[in-house]
């Protein structure tokens, strides 16, 4: 990235910037020294092969994954308690393991409405929810328990609850692994309309896919490090073409070993 | 004496009000706690903290014996509830570090907590009758003083925990987006510890340390076979909690009983015929949808017959294999 010449304050300060980012689980060095900055306004897709820390990298941009070194400011605040968390909205990969505890569509996205400031729904929590639920085609189910549903419906309620705060940066951890399809055209176009209200977006990805058109700018990343940054780059040839049958016949490839999916142009 | 008569008797016995009352109280608070820990996974936790607050009650009952207090037990609801609420932080921490093994740390505090009130009980100079009375409940002696205490600790429960519902709902149901959420994951997390220790101390008197956990999750448990909502499990569970408590005191009244035990037996009873009626109750819910869907999570586009223009899309990954294994664990 080049260097920040953007005068500090919170409404000028690019959204996301961090320094030197490292992230250390479990003895392993999983983020090596990643430099990001994301001004506003911009759609960003974090690329790499399985394994190459995407997950772990936009997970320590929200203070998910404690930070080993480095720094992170979100709207130019540095992360903790200072970050104006209701701006930031954020779509997990997985879905939490049920409890068994049963808790309806209209609970988990109107969870969505706290943060370190307000421990508490504010009164008009109900309305803004179904709105929520509403804008992924989910209003009909907010009082159905989120266990009895499929895994794309528990998708769309985890992107419901990060929209029910009118985030400015929406921030969606792998939105198109094996989800069905209604899913992922909520995915795709909640990045359009953020995108066209001004908003940021940070999306992981392993390919490009429907989020292509969308999609200004890439950062590539291989074992921790970004060896890519700038123009969306094409996927690798055998992958790529219209005649390529992408039939998946065996599990996921060995994460350590296997090589990136996609090809950086020079 | 008429049955209306004896009702009257129950009614204005100080002794039998001031059980009630705090039967009302713990049956009321007991569940609300015992909602987050079922949620979070640690159901067994009132049981580890009850175990540690046996060996706070042998402390307490050692101090005042040193320093010569009237009653020898004086010390002894303080103490549990310091020994409580020390283990109940410990457990947090022990789970917070590495969740695999929380199980393990719950059992050193069970063995550890019943071996050292033993112990200390001993050197106080005391005997294992004077445990028992903790250990199983003892109601019927709830004095002025208890009550007072037994109330204040049953309001701060029920205050934090029904105040804070939605944040602890919040980090209980998925903390790392909690986290992302700038909530203060570990302090909420420390809340729902200390609320059941508290929980625990209070309920001490009432239904014994060894069955306190019983009441916080048995009627968690009635309530979950029929609540939709996380919101209505938990009001279920508070009014099953009072019924039973209050039932069980009443059948004391009557028949020479020990309470605590009652009140177990009672509310285990309520989800045995609730688990045994919920096939029937289920059956004409599902006439409305009896499909809950949950085939297409695994499938693609591609097949699925809902869509009937699939785009094409030369290259995705289904993750098939992990989603799958997710379904197979709901």
């Amino acid at each position: 990235m080049s260097a920040a010449t953007a005068p500090s304050g919170p409404d000028t300060a690019p959204v996301i910037e961090a320094v030197n980012l490292q992230v250390t689980l479990g003895g392993l060095a999983i983020v090596r020294g990643v430099d990001l900055e994301v001004p506003r306004g911009e759609v960003l897709a974090v690329l790499g092969a399985n394994g190459s820390g995407k997950s772990t990298l936009i997970r320590s941009l929200l203070g998910a994954v404690p930070l080993s070194g480095g720094s992170v400011r979100l709207f130019g605040e540095p992360l903790g308690p200072g970050v104006p968390w209701l701006r930031v909205g954020y779509v997990p990969q997985r879905v939490p393991v049920a409890s068994g505890m049963p808790s309806t569509a209209l609970e988990v996205v109107r969870s969505g409405l706290l943060s370190g400031r307000s421990l508490r729904p504010p009164r008009d929590a109900r309305t803004r929810a179904l709105a929520a639920l509403d804008e992924v085609g989910m209003a009909a189910r907010a009082g159905q328990r989120v266990q009895e549903m499929s895994g794309g419906q528990q998708q769309r309620v985890q992107i419901a609850r990060a929209l029910v705060r009118r985030p400015d940066l929406l921030v969606l951890d792998e939105p198109t692994s094996g989800i069905d399809l209604p899913t992922q055209e909520a995915f795709v176009s909640t990045v359009r309309r953020m995108h066209e209200s001004g908003g940021t977006v940070v999306v992981v990805l392993h390919e490009l896919g429907e989020f292509g058109p969308l999609i200004q700018r890439s950062v590539v990343l291989r074992h921790g490090r970004v060896v890519h940054d700038g123009a969306p780059p094409v996927a690798r040839v055998e992958h790529a073409g219209p005649a390529h049958d992408h039939a998946h016949a065996h599990g996921d490839p060995p994460s350590a070993a296997s090589g990136l999916s996609v090809e950086v142009t020079p | 004496m008429t049955f209306w008569d004896q009702v009257v008797a129950m009614a204005t016995s100080p002794l039998m009000q001031r059980a009630m009352l705090a039967a009302v109280l713990v049956g009321a608070a007991a569940p609300v706690v015992g909602t987050f820990l079922v949620q979070r996974r640690m159901a067994l936790m009132g049981d580890g903290i009850g175990h540690v607050a046996l060996t706070g009650v042998a402390l307490g009952w050692l101090v005042g014996s040193w320093a010569g207090l009237v009653p020898n037990g004086a010390l002894a609801v303080p103490g549990a509830v310091v020994a409580a609420v020390v283990g109940s932080v410990v457990i947090e921490l022990v789970r917070e570090r590495g969740r695999t093994t929380g199980d393990l740390a719950l059992a050193l505090m069970f063995y550890g907590g019943i071996a050292g009130g033993v112990l200390l009980i001993k050197v106080a100079g005391g005997t294992n009758a004077n445990l028992m009375a903790y250990l199983f409940g003892s109601i019927s002696t709830v004095s002025p003083s208890d009550l007072v205490w037994t109330v204040a600790l049953a309001a701060v429960v029920l205050v934090v925990g029904v105040g804070l519902r939605t944040a602890l709902y919040a980090v209980s149901h998925d903390e790392e987006f909690a986290r992302a959420s700038g909530l203060p994951t570990r302090a909420l997390a420390m809340v729902v510890a200390v609320l059941a220790a508290v929980t625990v101390t209070v309920a001490m008197r009432v239904v014994g340390l060894l069955l306190v956990s019983a009441l916080m999750i048995v009627p968690v448990a009635v309530a979950q076979l029929y609540a939709r909502s996380f919101g209505r499990t938990m009001a279920t569970a508070s009014g099953v909690g009072v019924t039973v408590s209050v039932v069980g005191l009443v059948l004391t009244y009557w028949n020479d009983i020990p309470p605590g035990a009652t009140i177990v037996v009672l509310a285990i009873a309520v989800y045995a015929v609730s688990a045994a009626l919920r096939p029937m109750v289920r059956r004409r819910a599902a006439a409305s949808d009896p499909h809950p869907e949950m085939a297409d999570d695994v499938l693609l586009a591609d097949s699925d017959d809902e869509c009937q223009v699939p785009v094409p899309a030369p290259h995705r990954h289904p993750n098939a294999s992990v989603r799958a294994d997710q379904v197979g664990r709901q």
